[in-house]
């Protein structure tokens, strides 16, 4: 789905000390490639194509860091990897901070 | 990973599922992929209705496309969308709007989950009524004024892309700007109806030129990526770009047959039915034809084609209803190899439909 992104909104970027979590308004089904989610505010579809990932995003709420979360569920050897998916899942408004 | 190979596995629900509530319609558009017209006296009952919901929101679905025939004909159509809500799968309807009075685009307006499409093929009665019957331009009109006025905020215009409304592109995109809606463009394809209408309404090779120049520089406007055989002209259109029947689309019709794509309506096409054990799920996820369609596909008389990445071989209901066979070229192919292929077959048999309510009313074509 496209649409046009409301000028008026102030785009957060992802901040790995900041705590996050999926949005509510986002349902999240399983795949074998990882996960589909999709947004039910503006209708987008997002892949999300791998399965760490997928736990990562589930496991985001139980920590008072994102930071925790990432070390967590995918290890500090992918830190930077895994920030910038979550980037990029903060620009599609998949996760937002809590 | 390419993201067809990603496809090969099935996804465990499709993304764009379309689910035609009724074969009946009280207009008799000449380019209707299901050819619709009278009610078909097995569809599914309320209770039947409710229950695939309840399948699909189990399946976790995040949006059905309801459609028909005319949806809102049927006595049940807001219970059903009010299940659907409850459940957690939003809602998408297409409507030719002769229903839609304030009242009712006030109930629809109450809802987010709810969007609405009001088909319209002309940016003009006479245009649109060519196609769609007489009145039906006027009809569409005060639908949109109803769904504006009850504040519903963004719905969508759905255009059919003929020959005649092609040149009025721009007048469209100033209509739904009006609105404060979003223009949704789909390509027209030789299925139900439109088999017999699209020789004479299909765009011609330069407006598919103009259209995809046009569609590049207005990326915001929707077409359900139904254009993708005309990425290869150049740079890729937005979308997924592939033929999505039976890996991401199917539709589940009135008597709850589940067919691979909207467009193909025709036993060769037909997976089950959610009447029978297992229901919808398992057909999705086992059904011998969906488990085909998800194979890669062979490009055939397409393999040389620079182009082929790009455009796939284009639609294949465009090419079944056509005659030709699937694993070539596009019947629109824009290099026009599939115009050369139908004009070399001495003879070409168009597969003929065994689902048909039409209303048996004549109809006409005027070009
Ligand atoms: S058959 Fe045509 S309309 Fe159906 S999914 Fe494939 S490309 Fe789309
Ligand atoms: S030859 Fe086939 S792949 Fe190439 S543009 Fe035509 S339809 Fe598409």
């Amino acid at each position: 789905m496209r649409r046009l992104l409301n000028t008026a909104e102030v785009l957060t970027t992802f901040n790995p000390e900041q705590p996050w979590t999926l949005s509510s308004k986002v349902a999240l089904r399983d795949e074998s490639f990882g996960a589909l989610a999709y947004h039910y505010g503006n209708r987008r579809l997002v892949f999300l194509k791998s399965r760490d990932l997928v736990d990562l995003v589930r496991d985001l709420e139980h920590h008072d860091k994102a930071a925790d979360a990432i070390v967590a569920t995918v290890g500090p050897e992918r830190f930077d990897t895994y920030v910038r998916a979550l980037d990029a899942l903060v620009e599609s408004e998949v996760i937002c901070e809590r | 990973m390419k993201l067809t190979d990603r496809f090969k596995s099935g996804l465990g629900a499709p993304i764009c599922l379309t689910w035609e509530l009724t074969y009946a319609c009280n207009l008799a558009c000449v380019h209707c992929l299901s050819s619709s017209g009278v009610r078909d006296p097995r569809e599914l009952t309320t209770q039947e209705a409710m229950a695939l919901i309840d399948e699909m929101a189990a399946m976790q679905i995040f949006y059905v496309n309801i459609g028909g025939g005319e949806p809102m004909i049927r006595s049940d159509f807001f219970d059903l969308v009010d299940h659907c809500v409850a459940k957690g799968v939003g809602v998408k309807f297409s409507t030719n709007g002769t229903r839609l009075t304030f009242e009712k685009a006030q109930r629809l307006a109450a809802s987010p989950m709810v969007d609405v499409q009001i088909s319209l093929d002309g940016a003009d009665a006479a245009t649109n009524d060519a196609v769609r019957g007489e009145g039906s331009y006027a009809a569409s009109i005060a639908a949109m004024d109803n769904l504006m006025a009850a504040g519903f905020g963004e719905f969508k215009i759905s255009v059919v892309m003929t020959r005649h409304n092609i040149p009025q592109i721009g007048e469209l995109y100033a209509l739904a700007q009006h609105y404060g809606a979003q223009l949704r463009l789909t390509r027209f394809r030789p299925s139900g109806r439109g088999a017999d209408s699209w020789e004479a309404l299909h765009p011609t090779q330069a407006q598919q030129r103009e259209l995809y120049a046009w569609l590049l520089e207005h990326p915001m406007v929707l077409t359900g990526d139904s254009f993708f055989h005309l990425s290869a002209l150049g740079n890729p259109l937005e979308g997924l770009n592939l033929c999505g029947a039976g890996r991401v689309v199917c539709l589940i019709d009135p008597i709850g047959d589940v067919y691979a794509c909207p467009f193909v309506i025709h036993d060769d096409f037909l997976a089950g039915n959610v009447r029978e054990e297992g229901g919808f799920g398992s057909i999705w996820r086992d059904s011998a034809l969906f488990t085909e369609l998800r194979e890669p596909t062979s490009a055939g008389a397409c393999a040389s084609c620079g182009s082929y990445d790009a455009c796939q071989g284009g639609c294949m209901a465009a090419k079944f209803f056509t005659g030709l066979p699937l694993d070539g070229p596009d019947p629109e192919c824009v290099f026009g190899h599939g115009e050369a292929q139908l004009a070399s077959q001495a003879v070409s048999i168009r597969p003929a439909a065994r689902s048909d309510h039409s209303k048996r009313s004549p109809l006409t074509i005027s070009s």
